[in-house]
């Protein structure tokens, strides 16, 4: 089991990705410029400020050249996380509905939050209870999660809710207080909130590591 | 060609930055100002601007979140 972390320029959380996806498995770093996923079993698009968040975050990071290779890996059913600014990569890229905006506040956040598992069908949740409630740290600016009504009732219905924020717990605005969803078939998962600074009881929480736990054995 | 891409956010979503300059202007004694938005503006030299559409669809905007105008 062999875990991928891209690392683009202005990436400053795959290092700690990287750790995380060491506890359950081997990982490797996957440069932007390379179109090669050297072999990864499942693909972690880390946080960060990929190219300065210059345009609109995650614009110019979507058309890296390893997100070709991303993007094909992803459509054949292999598992791919965005954390945070890989959420929204992921998001420009088309990979997942919707797409992220400034926080309400208009300012940057960082704080733990409780969250909550709206579905543990998901390649990245397999490890959960649904409604299990975790909690994992947010540090974002952009993190408003947004899609139009029809199409987050047709998530709703299809279980393309992945993490709510735990009631009263929504940092940012967030439509119907969504933290993280997934494409239809489940392989594809984004959330703002960071589970690979939440691995260790030294920072707080280990809950994070069920994400990664989550994605191993399905592949064995 | 010189062309100038207006972007703002769509309407009907949540602008709190609009708002918070609304807010701010009455402080100032500026008074009977409404409906403000803030956007972006890309101004670019275009050597085939039927191009622009796409562009804007592609990469300068997110259709999703925001609309855009093109002024040549």
């Amino acid at each position: 089991m062999k875990f991928g972390v891209v690392r683009f320029p202005g990436s400053c959380d795959e290092v700690d990705a990287l750790q995380a996806a060491q506890r359950v498995g081997d990982a490797e770093l996957l440069w932007y410029a390379d179109r090669d996923l050297r072999g990864a079993d499942a693909v972690i698009v880390p946080g960060g400020f990929s190219y300065g968040d210059y345009l609109r975050v995650g614009a110019i990071a979507r058309f890296a050249p390893v997100m070709e290779e991303v993007e094909r890996f992803a459509r054949s059913g292999g598992p791919v996380l965005g954390i945070c600014n890989g959420f929204q990569v992921l998001c420009e890229a088309g990979l997942l509905p919707g797409a992220l905006l400034p926080n309400t506040s208009l300012r940057f956040l960082c704080k733990q939050v409780g969250l909550s598992v709206a579905s543990a069908e998901t390649a990245w949740t397999r490890a959960c209870t649904p409604g299990q409630r975790l909690s994992i740290p947010v540090k974002h600016t952009t993190g408003r999660y947004y899609a139009p009504e029809p199409v987050l009732d047709e998530m709703e219905a299809g279980g393309q809710v992945t993490f709510r924020y735990a009631p009263g717990e929504n940092p940012n605005g967030s439509a119907r207080d969504i933290a993280g969803v997934s494409n239809a078939a489940g392989n594809v998962v984004g959330l703002m909130p960071h589970p690979e600074h939440a691995v260790d009881p030294l920072t707080g929480s280990e809950d994070g590591l069920r994400l990664f736990h989550s994605v191993a054995p399905a592949l064995v | 060609m010189r062309a100038r891409v207006l972007i703002r956010p769509k309407a009907g979503i949540l602008d709190p930055q609009g708002q918070t300059v609304e807010r701010a202007l009455p402080a100032l004694g500026f008074e009977g100002v409404s409906n403000v938005h803030v956007g972006r503006l890309v101004e670019l030299d275009v050597e085939d601007p039927s191009k622009l559409d796409e562009m804007c669809e592609r990469l300068l905007t997110n259709p999703l979140i925001e609309d855009y105008e093109i002024q040549s």
